[in-house]
């Protein structure tokens, strides 16, 4: 069941996946869309009689589950984010139990990573700053990955941010600047519009922004790149193929 | 009292002043103040420390005013649930009003001890700037501020001794914060930031004086330069007893230490994956530890191995590596906590998380043990069975409170019936502070324990099928105590609002997460009660509740 809940979350679709509710701010869940409730994660025991070991299926909690004073769900037992990189135990897990700090519950996913690099890690208390370059743009510009909750807001604060940089050079559709970061057309900017917005992740590839779930990019992000789209071509082919399919 | 204590006056002030400095606890200090007028003002006016274990239980002005001449202070703020998420994260515990009322009041404060408030980059620039001779802040599980606050304490307490910043949520906005130390910082004796990133080669080269030493982040193992320069500057802290830290430290790192290690008397490596051939090997040069805190990566055989080297040891605190099971198990069972009672002659306090557990370990850790203070045992899985004879753990843990007369703090786990609940109120006569959780058959068990534990001070519950008769029964006992915490139990609004009603000098708090349904004042009697913080205070209901606290009155 949680094998395939992470798939869906990553499968490409039409518009960006975090439009369909966001994420919920860098740290937070990691369901998308606050109406999905707890997704099958767990059954709902009462608490009151004994705990029965439940059924359900869990998730580990991520270190995006570390810096999140929540509030606990009905009934005290809540899925914690999904790490798509841990296999999920079969066990529900009790807010605040066992009883360990939040510092001591990261420092074990933290070390569990393999291939980490030690120094460009970030925990995730600190801001998520990354530069910003765009093509054409004399100087770079930082953005805090943090303080946007989705795709959609992101875009908006870097349309802002090169505003004045997009002056007349307008896709072929005719786009003008103030469209062109809107997600709504994303697939236009794939059909040869002048800019695209692409990352580079942990791993060192430039990939196209939009294709993760939110939180997945906000912690592999490591910088922006608003490519000219005749360069961007190249980046990531099988998701530009993918993208331009479903279009 | 007899027709006034005349002869109260027959020594000057000063005279009782320096009897009265003789005091060893508050509580005998607080006595004192309560023999004559005399008495009560000359001790009000030499009472140099306070400890307020409630941030709310008193008005700061009040404390400020009655005790003028503080120097020293420690506060505590939200429950001590607030650690593991069960306290809504706006529940309050806000230091601002202290803070201001300090600066007003005691402007010669030196010391100032926070633990699990709010602390905003204000108050630290308050702190920072308004106390001209301050000596010491300590910040323990406090959220609010960022490096950007700690950089004022660092540019202007030029008499700083101790800073001590360990287990904060603190925003890293401010990176070179540790540049503003003073070139020469001949005064700084601790430093421990355990939260923090932080460039430690430099700065321990400015205080080779450190007595205690707490680091961030360390990655040194692949910086071999780095690794031999922190080395040496190690090294040249003759006068380290205390080092804690090491975040992913890996064990290429650990020899940069061992030539401090056979000063050492304290070492926390419960941040460090570290696992036991590495750890065995550090620790059996710490021949003089007196306290230690690892991760349960250290195993029965590691704990075996420190019985053996480390015979000064007192306080052991054992960490889950994985707290939610995912990973393999790991071989850290009832095996090593025996070892270490029987090892460890001078051992008092424990702190232990493990999976299994049986009565038969837990009588001969009673036995071997008499001493404890602090007994706390954690095993992971609620409602876990002796795993041999599947019986509950009632034994084991009667026979702690039984054979340790001075406990003063216990934390239960496992499978529990009412009956370890009636051994610790006839026993447990020093306990101060009980946890418990997922244990208890009904409202007998804690009937046994508000009735009896004459000294306790703080009772937290979670989880136990505790209702409203045992509240009712020993509400004058609530008096006594500073807070009882109780969440995920049968307690019902109704029983909340009868005490409410009957005990005027305690905050009943009903902590209500759920924004639905009707608000709590149209609820009826016997609507459940999610969270309950009750707490004794003299300053009545607090003004800075969120929406989801209610006080009843």
């Amino acid at each position: 069941m949680s094998s395939g809940l992470r798939m869906e979350e990553t499968e490409l679709r039409l518009g960006l996946p975090g439009g369909g509710g966001g994420g919920g701010g860098g740290g937070g869940e990691v369901e998308s869309g606050k109406n999905s409730g707890k997704r099958g994660f767990v059954e709902i025991v009462d608490l009151k009689l004994q705990l029965q070991t439940p059924v359900g299926v869990q998730e580990a909690a991520a270190e995006a589950a570390e810096k999140v004073k929540r509030s606990p769900n009905d009934d005290s037992i809540v899925s914690c984010g999904s790490d798509p990189e841990k296999p999920s135990p079969p066990k529900a897990q009790v807010v605040g139990w066992p009883p360990v700090r939040s510092f001591r519950k990261n420092i074990l996913s933290v070390h569990s990573e393999k291939g980490r690099k030690e120094e460009g890690e970030k925990s995730s208390s600190l801001a998520a700053l990354v530069k910003v370059s765009m093509d054409g743009a004399p100087y770079l510009r930082k953005v805090d990955l943090k303080t946007h909750r989705s795709y959609q807001e992101l875009f908006v604060a870097l349309q802002k941010m090169f505003d004045s940089f997009t002056t007349g050079d307008y896709g072929s559709q005719g786009m003008s600047g103030r469209d062109f970061m809107n997600e709504r057309k994303v697939k236009d900017l794939l059909h040869g519009s002048e800019y695209v917005p692409t990352y580079e992740d942990k791993d060192g590839d430039w990939m196209l922004v939009g294709d993760v779930p939110w939180e997945m990019f906000v912690a592999s992000c490591k910088r922006l790149s608003i490519m000219k789209g005749s360069e961007a071509i190249g980046l990531a082919p099988r998701a530009m193929e993918k993208c331009k399919n479903k279009c | 009292m007899v027709g006034g204590f005349r002869w109260a006056a027959m020594f000057p002030d000063e005279v009782w002043e320096h009897v009265f400095s003789f005091l060893p606890a508050d509580a005998d200090r607080n006595a004192a103040a309560l023999v004559c007028r005399a008495w009560y003002r000359i001790e009000r006016r030499s009472r140099w420390r306070v400890f307020v274990g409630n941030c709310y239980a008193v008005e700061p002005a009040a404390a400020v005013r009655r005790f003028p001449e503080v120097r020293a202070a420690a506060i505590k703020g939200k429950p001590h649930f607030a650690d593991f998420n069960l306290v809504p994260s706006d529940w309050g515990g806000g230091a601002e009003a202290w803070v201001e009322a300090m600066v007003e009041g005691w402007p010669h404060l030196e010391e100032l001890r926070l633990k699990r408030m709010v602390v905003s980059d204000d108050c630290l620039e308050l702190i920072a700037r308004c106390f001209k001779n301050f000596k010491v802040l300590s910040l323990v599980s406090c959220e609010g501020f960022s490096t950007a606050g700690l950089a004022a304490i660092a540019a202007n307490c030029r008499n700083l001794r101790e800073l001590d910043l360990h287990e904060n949520e603190v925003e890293d906005n401010c990176l070179h914060w540790m540049s503003h130390f003073p070139e020469s910082f001949a005064s700084l004796v601790t430093l421990n930031i355990a939260c923090l990133e932080e460039r430690l080669v430099g700065l321990l080269h400015r205080v080779p004086q450190l007595v205690d030493l707490g680091t961030g982040k360390f990655a040194a193992q692949h910086h071999p330069e780095l690794f031999s320069k922190l080395e040496s500057a190690i090294a040249g802290c003759k006068n380290l007893k205390s080092l804690s830290g090491f975040w992913e430290a890996g064990p290429t790192y650990l020899p940069a230490i061992y030539s401090v290690c056979e000063g050492l008397t304290s070492l926390n490596l419960s941040y460090a994956t570290i696992q036991g051939p590495e750890l065995i090997k550090l620790i059996s040069w710490c021949k003089n530890l007196q306290r230690l805190w690892v991760m349960d990566l250290i195993e029965d055989d590691g704990l075996i191995a420190v019985a053996a080297s480390c015979k000064l040891l007192q306080e052991l605190r054992v960490f889950p590596s994985d707290p939610y099971g995912a990973a393999q198990p790991i071989s850290l069972t009832e095996h090593g906590l025996v070892a270490i009672s029987a090892g460890c002659p001078m051992l008092h306090s424990v702190l232990y998380f493990c999976r299994q557990m049986t009565n038969a370990a837990l009588l001969t850790v009673a036995k071997n043990c008499p001493n404890f203070t602090c007994f706390r045992l954690c095993i992971m899985e609620p409602h876990t069975p002796d795993y041999i004879t599947r019986q509950p753990l009632d034994a084991g843990f009667s026979a702690i409170v039984e054979s340790c007369k001075h406990l003063r703090r216990l934390s239960l786990s496992g499978l529990l019936t009412d009956l370890v609940f009636k051994s610790i109120g006839a026993s447990a006569n020093c306990l101060e502070m009980l946890s418990v959780a997922f244990a208890g058959d009904g409202d007998a068990g804690l009937h046994y324990i508000l009735s009896g534990c004459k000294n306790l001070r703080k009772l937290e519950i979670r989880d136990c099928p505790f209702g409203d008769k045992p509240l009712l029964d020993n509400a004058a006992k609530l008096e006594t105590m500073r807070s009882l915490w109780m969440s995920s139990c049968s307690v019902t609004l109704g029983a909340c609002r009868q005490l409410a009603r009957k005990m005027p000098l305690l905050n009943v708090e009903v902590i209500n997460e759920r924004k639905r349904g009707l608000p709590l004042e149209l609820q009826p009697d016997n609507c459940p009660v999610e969270k309950l913080y009750i707490y004794r205070t003299v300053a009545g209901p607090r003004s800075d509740t969120p929406s989801c606290v209610w006080i009843l009155r």
